[in-house]
Order: structure tokens, then sequence, then C-alpha cells
């Protein structure tokens, strides 16, 4: 197959998911509305858990908001990766996952084009985010902006492959609403993105070490220290290792041979 | 030839310049509760020494010609005198009970010292090491200002909540202020035409002017999340051009920034707890905060009103100055 053939594939697919996500208003507002409520209203009202401590990649004492802003960006591609997931069940049940699988490009190739279409989507989603916290004083060094670029396309695609993964076990669109209860919600409460992860410690000793397991915590740690121009080996590689780990799962998932899909009949 | 010589004294002249302008300035900081000074490096903001003091050091002031500075050992009843090139102390000026805060002449030669307990102001010959007189003022004086030319100088009383007008000549109070409750500082504008002053539990910052001895302004602060009882204002600043005021806010762990021509608060800075005095560089391109809670300075960027970092110093900072170090070393 000749590499062009990947190319126009795979902007093909970038171009599916950037139409659907535009033509989609109200799922760009929500998008980012969601971040900004969390900013604006919640961290009012919590100026104060981050007590007197300097926590690293920070050099002085920060204002809530400043802390929680990293956390946000994860949690918009966390939403978006959920999302994903979410328009694979909805395109199974429709049928355009046939047209789209039926491609003689690997199937791999054509589930990672999906997964980088829509990280791409959730990376100007935190960008343009990250613009309006600046009105907040979110104002990381300019360097950060830079840096956080492959932190985000890294942890868009870890959240990404997670989607993936889940959507291969959830048979109808009406199962949804599960994910969000027992992915979205645990996710994001049980990491570091709302609290530093010492706070928690003094809270719970076992939920401590839940939220070190879990691996938006490292996604949320990832760009939080990229954005300050710093890097945190320990947290790239669980993301490294975590996206590993749900690609090969999700391509397992998708093989009609041997995968999930087979099993039940791939839901179509 | 004499265009070679020229370049070649320009090249020495650039080359032995070099080194002496990468030198930074040293800040000083009293901790109150360690008995010591930290001195750290401007640049690096690391600690390179700790100097031990008297009891309970507190007001740290810089004499003009920057050789030595001077710190109040509050509970050992005198001022030590600290070398800026050896960074040791050597030796020290006597004083009435409970030293606070003070300040010294623009000559170098005189310190004018509040002493909490006498209700009085000490006047101190350095050379002499003698205490030459004493001026009555209010219950509980502590902040001091001589005034640019030296003429004048001002002692704020914490109970009378009083500005007190001295002047150096006659060594006479000349004029009292009534200002908010507990005023704990004052700093001249540097043309000497207005006295601004911190009223700790008043809550704000009155501007006096010296002519007519009134008030010209009030300036009052509101943090929003922040209970106005938090808001404490005690250590200020005031740039070279006369442009900005920067007030400590104390137990509401911010530096708040003033517009000082439209008396304005323009910014809140967070920074460590119980923050007592803030100190700018000679070039005020860099404020520093003393954070009596958190053990820390924080540092301060002025043209972008942004904090930059903290660092641990020793227990309970309290004042701090900044020591600019000559060209050619110390």
């Amino acid at each position: 197959m000749p590499l062009i053939a990947y190319w126009r594939c795979f902007v093909g697919i970038l171009a599916r998911e950037g139409l659907r996500f535009i033509h989609q208003r109200e799922r760009f507002v929500s998008a980012l509305v969601r971040p900004l409520v969390w900013l604006v209203i919640f961290a009012s009202g919590f100026r104060f858990v981050l007590g007197v401590s300097i926590i690293a990649p920070y050099d002085t004492y920060i204002p809530y908001q400043v802390y929680i802003a990293p956390g946000l960006m994860a949690m918009i591609q966390l939403f978006n990766g959920m999302q994903s997931s979410l328009s694979m069940v909805y395109d199974r049940e429709m049928g355009n996952m046939r047209t789209l699988l039926i491609s003689p490009l690997p199937r791999w190739f054509l589930l990672l084009s999906k997964l980088l279409a829509g990280t791409a989507v959730s990376i100007a989603q935190a960008y343009v985010f990250l613009g309006i916290a600046w009105f907040w004083g979110i104002r990381p060094p300019p360097l950060g902006w830079v840096l956080v670029f492959p932190a985000l396309v890294l942890s868009g695609l870890m959240l990404g492959a997670l989607g993936l993964v889940i959507s291969t076990l959830v048979k109808q669109l009406e199962n949804f609403a599960g994910v969000m209860n027992f992915v979205i919600f645990p996710m994001f409460f049980a990491s570091s993105a709302l609290y530093p992860l010492w706070r928690i410690k003094e809270g719970s000793l076992f939920l401590y070490h839940v939220c070190q397991a879990n691996p938006f915590t490292h996604a949320a740690e990832m760009i939080r220290f990229a954005l300050y121009g710093q890097f945190n080996l320990i947290s790239t590689l669980v993301v490294l290792g975590a996206t590993g780990l749900f690609l090969i799962l999700g391509f397992i998932g998708y093989d009609p041979g041997r995968g999930l899909l087979a099993k039940r009949g791939g839901g179509e | 030839m004499p265009v070679q010589v020229t370049l070649s004294r320009l090249f020495a002249l650039v080359l032995l310049g070099m080194p002496a302008a990468a030198r930074a300035d040293l800040i000083m900081v009293s901790n109150e509760k360690d008995n010591t000074i930290s001195v750290l490096d401007g640049d690096s903001l690391q600690v390179i020494k700790t100097v031990p003091t008297g009891e309970r050091p507190r007001g740290i002031v810089l004499s003009p010609d920057a050789r030595y500075v001077y710190i109040c050992a509050s509970d050992s009843d005198r001022i030590d005198v600290l070398d800026t090139r050896t960074l040791t102390i050597t030796g020290s000026v006597p004083s009435n009970p409970d030293p606070e805060l003070f300040d010294i002449s623009p000559d170098g030669r005189t310190l004018y010292i509040s002493n909490e307990n006498n209700r009085e102001v000490s006047v101190v010959d350095i050379a002499s090491a003698t205490i030459r007189t004493e001026i009555p003022v209010g219950v509980e004086p502590e902040g001091m200002a001589v005034s640019p030319d030296g003429k004048t100088v001002v002692n704020t009383t914490e109970t009378t909540s009083m500005v007190h007008f001295i002047d150096t000549a006659t060594r006479k109070v000349v004029a009292n202020v009534k200002v908010p409750s507990r005023p704990r500082f004052a700093v001249w504008s540097p043309d000497g035409k207005f006295v601004w002053a911190s009223s700790e539990v008043g809550g704000g910052v009155s501007v006096i002017e010296v002519a007519s001895h009134k008030i010209v302004a009030r300036i009052s602060f509101a943090i929003p999340g922040v209970s106005r009882e938090t808001i404490e204002p005690v250590g200020l600043a005031i740039t070279h051009d006369g442009r900005t005021v920067f007030a400590a806010l104390g137990p509401a762990n911010r530096v708040a920034v003033i517009d000082a021509q439209s008396k304005t608060v323009t910014d809140y800075l967070l920074v460590g707890q119980r923050v007592w005095h803030v100190a700018l560089t000679p070039d005020d391109t860099k404020l520093y905060s003393a954070n009596g809670l958190t053990n820390d300075i924080s540092q301060i960027d002025v043209a972008s009103r942004t904090v930059l970092k903290s660092v641990p110093v020793g227990q309970a900072p309290w004042g701090v100055i900044v020591v600019p170090v000559k060209k050619g070393g110390p």
C-alpha cells in the first residue's frame, strides 16, 4: 500500500472528526464551559485547599485556580476520549464503522488515525481553554505553551485509547451513562487534578494509593510539569505504558477474528 | 595607534567591568525566632551565610554607603552592626530597651530608634556609640523614617495611633497626625512631599502631605475571599520614581501593589503567610517579602507583578533589606 494512501486515509479521518466537532456547536461550547465552570466557580470555593505548602513544579505559593488549570486540561481530554468512544459505539450502531473498517489499510492504522484525530480536537480545546484561563490569572511561562503540546498529544492518546477499549465493551449507546459513572467520575476525582496528593494522603492512605495508581493522575501531572517548563519522568513513563496497554487492548477488541467484538457479534 | 590603545583600553574596561556587573545583590533577612540574619545571593536565592545576632532581631537598616547593616536586637536592647564585606557582626551600638524599628540619617552618622516600651525615640550617634537624647512621643512607638533631606523624622505610635513629625535639628515634635488604628510603618516619597503610613488594625494606608500635615488620601484593601480582619498592612516600600508603593498585608498573605498617582490598588500578589516587611532592589526590578509564618521570603518581579519564587530562610523572618554589592567587589 503506498504511503500516500495512508496519508489520504488519515486526513480523511481527521477531517471527519474535525467537521463533526465543528458542526456540533453545543459540543464545542460544552467542552469549554465544563472546565471553565470548574475554574471560575469551583475554584473560588476551594481557595484554601492548597494550604501553605509549595508543590513542585511551582516555585512559590499559588492560588487554587492556578493549581487546577492543568488538571482541567486533562479533564477536557478525558471527556473528549470518552466522547469519541461514544461516537464509536454510535458509528457501530449506524453502520458507519463498517465503512471505515472495510478500508484496505490495516485496522490498527485506521483506529490509530481515529485516535489521533480525536486527540487533535482535544488539544485544540485545551489550548482555547488555556487562552481563556489567562484572564483568570493562569499565566504559565511562554515556553510552557510549547512544551505542553507533546504532553497533550500523549495524554490525549492515552485517554482516547481508553475510550477505544471501553467502546469495545459497551454494547449499546444507552449504556453510555454507565461509562460516565464508572470511568469519568472516579478517574477525575481520584486523581491529583483537583487536590494535591499530600492532601488526599491526610484524609486516607488507601485513597492516596488509588490516586497514585490512576493513570489520569499521571496525565494531569505530566501536563502540569510540562506547562511550567519541567519534565516529570515517572508520570510520562506511566502514561506511555498505559497508552501502550490500552492501544493493544483496543486493537485486539476490534479484531473481528478474536476480539470481544467478535464474541458478541460486533453489535452491528 | 591611538585608536588601538583606546580600543584595548575599552576592551580591558569591558573585561574588568563584566564580573563586577555580574555580581548580584545580597538579600538580608532578620529571623525573629532564630536570632540570626540569613544572607542570600540575589541571583541564586541561596542562603550563603547565616549570621548569629542578639536576641529577637527585627528592624534592619543599611548605611547610606552600603558598608554596614544595623540590626535591632529587640530583646538584647542593642543595635548589632554587620559588616557587609566580611558578613560578620563587628560590634554593637547601645539602645534604650526594646528597639523595634529605626532609621539612619542620610549622612550615615545617626540612628533614630523606636523604643517600644519607653514611649520615646532615642537618637544614637554611631561613631561614639552613645545615646545622645530621647524624644518623648506617643505610646508604643514603632515606625521610623528619616526624610530624604534628613531634616525631619517621622515616628508612628501604635497605641496612640499617631504619626509624629520630629525636627532633627531641634529634636522636638513639630506635628502630630492622627491616623487609623495601630500605625506600624512609614515611608517618605522620594521627593520628600508625602509620608505613607500603614495602619495594622485600621487595615489601610494613609498618605500625609508633609507641608500641611494633613491626610490627603486613604487607601483601603479588599481581597475577594479574604476576610477584612486578616488584612493588616505593616511593611511598605516605594520605588525610586515614586510611582509605585508596595504594602505587606500581614495575615492576608499578600503584597498589595498601589499606584501612587491614582492612589488605587492595582494588584494583590500571593506570598507566604504573615508577611511583615518588603524591600526593593536598588534598581527597582525585584521586591522581596519576609513571610513570618512560613519561614521564607518571596521574590516578586516588579515589572510583571508576578511572584517568581519563595525560598526558605530562618525561623520567623521579619525584616528584609537588599544590599547592593559595589562594583569591584566587597
